[in-house]
């Protein structure tokens, strides 16, 4: 493909140019906002929007995770939040849980619907029935889902529904919330459910572009079906697996809702507290605004930090 | 118009609209201490919600008295929702200075209020001038409220625990509905009995979430006569023999004698959703609990009593306290600040009038007869006034709260900073609730570590 340049655009860019004078720049701006007056006005409302409500916060977050307000005073206090935060002995068991929810979902969570999604490719009827019934649950308002989950499927006696099940296969029952050693698997678990449909419409999308063409020439070569997912449907969704890898993971480290409703917070022995469940117990029931911010911010930074890396890696691979 | 002048006006409606918004989000509501007739404005919040109707019209027609009584006054109430004090909405609203001019919080939010910056010091005008009733109320929920000699809220209902107990169950499960339990080993004994009458029934049920099983942590030890932080309030005091009592009684109850039910990890709602279905037979809590599950969990309350708490030998030696008040946002004037104080005097602190119009409750679906407010001191005149008139207009069985009216308990407060600590504490009562091989020791442990941290970064 050849790509051609406007003439004036590559004489600009070539040649060195005498700077103008100040009020010919002047003019130049002044000119260029009213050219593009229509888009600047637009993008004033984004702008305004997202300051207001995103990045304002934000900024205010990090200053109030170097100060402390006591008795209506606020004052400087450095790093004080930040070495107290980790003094905080929850700090570290929510560390530790929320890294291993987030591990237990990238197992569970992001190999299930991908594997739903080829699975649901392969129909050639009720295509669409099944997209929405896989889609369901994500319409569903979290905490209805969850506390589905909590009444209904994770009651720790007899009448639960999976103690249910389990009883009628003749399996030991589980304690399920009850039990500090169930309480992220019964989490993972709850969460896939109630977020893998949008994932797996976005897998079917990238499946239903691969051409068909490849699959044919593999079939000749005389591969399987693992063979084909593994040569063929992976390489060809590799982007958008990347993608949605990042993204889940972004997510699952902010695991809040479940442990709030699923476990009633902490859970047992706090086996369910995780790190954004602390800011909320900061914030809202230790009377610690600043410890909370402090603490929103080292989440920030870990989580930049992954995004960051993660995309260099992947470009780095691409 | 042509299409770049319409997008154009478009685009400047939009921002104008935009800008528009903004600026009505920001701009302060009216500042409503006063008007050109002269008239003190106050807005006061904990009006009940539409949900509410009965308290909701009470609370109007309230309004409208005190309004017509106090001509140069305009109350401006706001609703906060049926909780008052949901201590996350409460937060917010400190932190954004959103609070009314007058606004409800609990005995354990003062440190809270105070580090917003939003109290306001109303020691000069609390005295029987703004409330005729001032010197009947209770010195010690006075206390509760002050700081460093300061006055920064008016108290405006105080309650104590006991032991509340389902009578139909007790009947059921052949225990005297008279005699409820008066020590732990008794306590084992009934919720046996009444666990043993199967269908999920808890004969004892307790909280272990939502920082309510700290909440009861602190409670218990207290009928031992221990308590959870030293007499300074320096180091956490619970690490001991009647820490380890308290767990241990729980531990039997719940592997031993299977009597606590398979359902943990309860909070507040969820132990009195239990209850109003039936399927508890005692709990810790105070009068007001039985008031709860029959306004919101469909409960009725001639199943309900309530006793003493119990002690673990013998009667309790000291239960919890705990209670709500309103405080004064501060920079209010000092003609707004009398308006608030008279306010409550009238809806909250005078017998027969607002909270305390017993005659105009009975016939409503709330209780009379409970053994509550507690707010004026033993032997005062309001005192005596409050007590004719719920004697007179009982619409509940008294005798139900007759044990625990009879057999009194020395009150203790509650800790500072208390919230923190209960959400520290209620990893002890989780863990001892839903892990049979869980180690006591281990858990006062970790849990007195973390509280003398808390202790001491708040220093």
């Amino acid at each position: 493909m050849t790509i051609t340049t406007a003439p004036g655009a590559v004489r600009a860019a070539d040649r060195p140019t005498p700077s103008p004078p100040a009020g010919a720049r002047r003019t130049s701006l002044g000119r260029k906002v009213r050219d593009n007056l229509t888009g600047h006005t637009f993008l004033i409302g984004a702008v305004l929007c997202f300051a207001v409500f995103s990045w304002y916060p934000m900024v205010r977050g990090v200053v109030m995770s170097f100060q402390r307000t006591r008795r209506g005073e606020t004052t400087w206090v450095g790093w004080d939040n930040y070495l107290r935060i980790l003094d905080d002995p929850s700090f570290w068991t929510a560390w530790q849980n929320t890294f291993y929810f987030t591990g237990l979902a990238l197992v569970l969570g992001y190999a299930v619907p991908f594997f739903v999604a080829i699975l649901l490719n392969e129909f050639r009827h009720a295509r669409g029935y099944l997209r929405i019934l896989v889609y369901l649950p994500v319409m569903l308002p979290p905490a209805s889902a969850l506390f589905l989950f909590k009444f209904y499927a994770y009651d720790p006696s007899d009448a639960g529904l999976f103690n249910a099940i389990l009883k009628a296969l003749g399996l030991p029952t589980a304690q399920w919330m009850q039990s500090p050693e169930m309480t992220m698997p019964a989490m993972v678990l709850a969460s896939t459910w109630m977020n893998m449909g949008s994932a797996v419409l976005i897998y079917l999308a990238a499946l239903q572009n691969i051409p068909g063409e490849l699959y044919e020439a593999a079939e000749l070569d005389g591969a399987g079906i693992w063979r084909r997912i593994r040569h063929v449907t992976i390489p060809q969704t590799r982007l958008i697996l990347a993608l949605l890898a990042m993204l889940q993971i972004v997510a699952t480290m902010q695991l809040f809702i479940e442990p709030l409703i699923l476990a009633n917070g902490a859970g047992a022995e706090d086996s369910a507290t995780s790190v954004a469940y602390l800011i909320y117990q900061h914030g809202f029931f230790q009377n610690d605004l600043n410890g909370a911010a402090a603490l929103g911010v080292i989440m920030l930074v870990v989580l930049a930090g992954f995004s960051a890396a993660y995309l260099r890696l992947t470009a780095k691979q691409d | 118009m042509s299409v770049p002048q319409y997008r154009k006006a478009a685009a400047l409606t939009l921002v104008a609209g935009l800008g528009l918004g903004l600026a009505a989000c920001s701009t302060k509501s009216d500042d409503a201490s006063g008007d050109a007739s002269g008239k003190v404005t106050i807005t006061v919040d904990c009006q009940p919600v539409g949900a509410q109707k009965e308290l909701l019209q009470n609370w109007n027609a309230d309004v409208a008295e005190f309004q017509r009584l106090n001509p140069d006054i305009v109350v401006k109430s706001v609703s906060v929702g049926e909780q008052c004090n949901n201590p996350p909405d409460f937060t917010a609203r400190l932190a954004g200075g959103t609070v009314t001019d007058v606004f409800y919080g609990y005995m354990t939010d003062l440190q809270q209020v105070l580090d917003s910056g939003q109290a306001m010091d109303i020691t000069e005008y609390a005295s029987k001038d703004t409330i005729p009733t001032w010197d009947s109320v209770d010195p010690a929920l006075k206390e509760v409220f002050s700081d460093d000699g300061k006055l920064y809220a008016v108290p405006v209902k105080n309650y104590s625990m006991g032991l509340v107990y389902n009578k139909v169950l007790f009947q059921r499960a052949g225990l005297d509905v008279n005699n409820p339990p008066k020590t732990w080993t008794e306590v084992r004994d009934a919720a046996k009995k009444i666990a043993a009458l199967g269908d999920g029934i808890a004969g004892y049920a307790e909280y272990s979430a939502g920082n309510t099983g700290g909440w009861h942590f602190t409670a218990l030890p207290y009928a031992q006569g221990g308590q959870v932080l030293t007499a300074d309030g320096s180091k956490a005091d619970f690490n001991n023999a009647l820490g380890r009592q308290v767990l241990q009684n729980l531990r039997d109850m719940r592997y031993g004698d299977d009597s606590m039910g398979d359902r943990q990890l309860l909070q507040w709602g969820d132990l009195l959703t239990n209850a109003g279905a039936g399927k508890v037979g005692m709990f810790i809590g105070a009068p007001d609990a039985t008031q709860a599950i029959v306004s919101q969990f469909q409960g009725r309350f001639e199943d309900w009593a309530m006793g003493p708490l119990p002690g673990q030998d013998g009667p309790a030696k000291g239960t919890l306290g705990g209670g709500e008040g309103y405080f004064f946002k501060k920079d209010l004037t000092p003609e707004q600040v009398r308006a608030g104080l008279k306010w409550i005097a009238y809806q909250k602190l005078t017998p027969g009038k607002g909270q305390l119009d017993y005659a105009r409750s009975k016939p409503q679906n709330y209780p009379v007869g409970l053994p509550q407010p507690l707010l004026f001191t033993n032997g005062s005149e309001a005192q005596r006034q409050e007590l004719e008139l719920r004697k007179a207009n009982a619409n509940v069985d008294t005798t139900n709260f007759a044990n625990f009216e009879a057999n009194p308990v020395p009150i203790k407060g509650e800790p500072r900073n208390a919230q923190a600590i209960y959400a520290v504490l209620d990893a002890v009562m989780s863990g001892v609730l839903t892990n049979p091989d869980a180690n006591i020791d281990t858990l006062l442990k970790t849990a007195e570590e973390k509280v003398n941290k808390l202790l001491a970064a708040e220093r």
